[in-house]
């Protein structure tokens, strides 16, 4: 496939927890080197779309496709060596790991120790807090703190695809547009392609190229960004703002 | 004062047992959630697997060897045969099949090698070296001193500074988040169950010895001191564990040196009680909360 292909292809998915599905049959599609912006209220499934991806939770229905490869069946633990790197819900910093551990698990995956370990200079580079704050363990981090930890253990994995499930949530507006220029800098400098679901709707899409619009488990709209953001009905609709 | 040194340098070397054993039931508590009282069986389990090759070859460290690596083996069938079967939604669910497992073993080796006691083979002298008229330790007591520490050392080596005791830790403390970042979380339980069951073998080779043979329920009292141990300790901290199996070790010393060897018992059971009421979490569990 070309470079602007599709990185990521979701048909039809259905997953939940149970027997009651949260997702109905949901259609995704993420063209490489773009920022996606799922949004949507709180309990419209996102977070579910999102752990369904990256395989903690296992569909009911439906085809995940990366880069063409059908992805079922494929363990949580194996998709980071498809190119896939998901930071869950609140971050999942392991407070009781140092700084540094915490990077270095991001890659310890790698066949390739060297370019491991470029990686892991490259973040610290990217990130200069963390590189003062290496032996510190994970709970003493504040909250920006904590998301750069997030987001540069993932970036050690050198990934293809991001999943980042609610980057701004309890972060000073100041730390989250931090972010979303990052995400825009990552995008544009090493083509990494991006799928956030977010609450804070404005941000996301100051950020996205596409955005999604889920509601109650299903797609609502999916349509250039710029075009979300000017869309008044829909965003009193389902958006609330 | 000859007896207070005896009896200290007695203690420490007990201790020195307890100590391992308790980093085994560590070990386990940290990567499963689970007190493995299974953990007596399962190493005079491998204790007789060792007491059958030496029997048959004439060589005490034949067996040694084959007793450390029968532990490791059983640890990982015990977490990939049973364990992983079991629902952990209730604490109280593991331990009950730790418990038939009890039963099953014990059954088990009574069947195999009837229930009388065994005499075990000490690998060095037990007789104490005596400095100025003084008894103090043997050479036996400095095999076992030198063998925990090298356990210790390299237990301690594996987690703080190589990329599978990264792992290990990583999918103790967050399982989910581990899987995320590509570590394989069944294997690391499966490696913890193995590192502690092949630690609990280890103290059982030590420890039998010195006590009355080997025997299906030889290392039950030393699960309770050990037990006391951990707990003294903190589950959940394996230098607590060694501080834990030393201060036991010492007290059960004094206890039986100045007061008869009848009040051990109730001196575990006093400690352990204390340590509950006082300490709950532990001599070495952190002050702070660490969860935000």
């Amino acid at each position: 496939m070309s470079e602007r292909g599709d990185l990521l292809v979701v048909r039809d998915l259905v997953a939940g927890y149970g027997a009651a599905p949260v997702l109905h049959a949901v259609d995704l599609t993420v063209p490489a080197g773009t920022i996606a912006a799922v949004v949507g209220a709180n309990g419209a499934g996102k977070t579910t779309l999102l752990r369904t991806i990256s395989g903690v939770l296992r569909p009911q229905a439906g085809r995940i496709e990366l880069a063409g490869e059908d992805l079922r069946g494929v363990p949580v633990e194996r998709l980071v060596h498809r190119g896939m790197a998901h930071v869950p819900e609140g971050r999942g910093v392991i407070g009781e790991l140092s700084v540094d551990e915490n990077l270095r698990l991001g890659g310890l995956w790698r066949r390739d120790r060297a370019d491991a370990a470029r990686a892991l200079d490259e973040v610290y580079q990217l990130f200069e807090p963390l590189a003062r704050r290496r032996r510190h363990l994970g709970h003493q981090l504040s909250g920006g703190e904590r998301q750069m930890l997030a987001l540069g253990r993932a970036l050690v994995g050198r990934p293809r695809l991001l999943l980042l499930d609610e980057p701004s949530l309890g972060l000073a507006p100041r730390v989250v547009a931090r972010t979303m220029a990052l995400l825009r800098q990552l995008r544009d400098g090493t083509g990494l392609t991006v799928l956030l679901v977010e609450q804070n709707v404005r941000s996301a899409l100051s950020v996205a190229d596409q955005g999604v619009v889920m509601s109650l488990g299903r797609v609502v709209t999916t349509a250039p960004a710029t075009a979300l953001r000017d869309d008044v009905d829909l965003r009193h609709a389902y958006l609330g703002f | 004062m000859d007896r207070f040194v005896f009896l200290t340098l007695d203690g420490l070397s007990r201790g020195a047992v307890y100590a391992a054993f308790a980093l085994a039931l560590v070990l386990i508590w940290r990567a499963a959630r689970v007190v493995n009282f299974a953990q007596g069986a399962m190493a005079v389990a491998a204790a007789y697997v060792a007491y059958s090759v030496a029997s048959a070859t004439g060589s005490y460290w034949l067996g040694f060897v084959v007793a450390l690596a029968t532990g490791l083996l059983l640890g990982a069938i015990v977490d990939r045969a049973v364990m992983r079967y079991v629902d952990h939604t209730s604490p109280l669910n593991p331990v009950i099949v730790a418990l038939g497992l009890v039963l099953l073993i014990q059954a088990v080796l009574g069947m195999i090698y009837g229930s009388e006691f065994r005499p075990a083979e000490a690998p060095f002298s037990r007789g104490a070296f005596t400095v100025g008229g003084l008894a103090v330790l043997s050479p036996y007591d400095l095999f076992v001193f030198g063998a925990v520490a090298v356990v210790v050392c390299a237990l301690a080596w594996i987690f703080a500074r190589t990329a599978v005791g990264l792992r290990m830790r990583a999918a103790a403390f967050a399982p989910e988040v581990s899987r995320l970042l590509g570590v394989n979380v069944g294997g690391m339980l499966t490696l913890g169950w193995a590192l502690a069951s092949g630690v609990g073998a280890l103290a059982a080779m030590l420890v039998i010895p010195t006590e009355l043979g080997l025997h299906p329920h030889a290392m039950d009292l030393v699960f309770v001191s050990a037990f006391t141990a951990a707990v003294v300790g903190g589950l959940d901290s394996p230098p607590g564990a060694v501080v834990g199996g030393l201060v036991v070790g010492l007290l059960l010393s004094y206890v039986s040196g100045y007061a008869g060897s009848d009040l051990t018992p109730l001196a575990v059971l006093v400690l352990l009680l204390a340590v509950l009421l006082v300490r709950p979490g532990g001599l070495f569990a952190p002050v702070a909360a660490r969860r935000v």
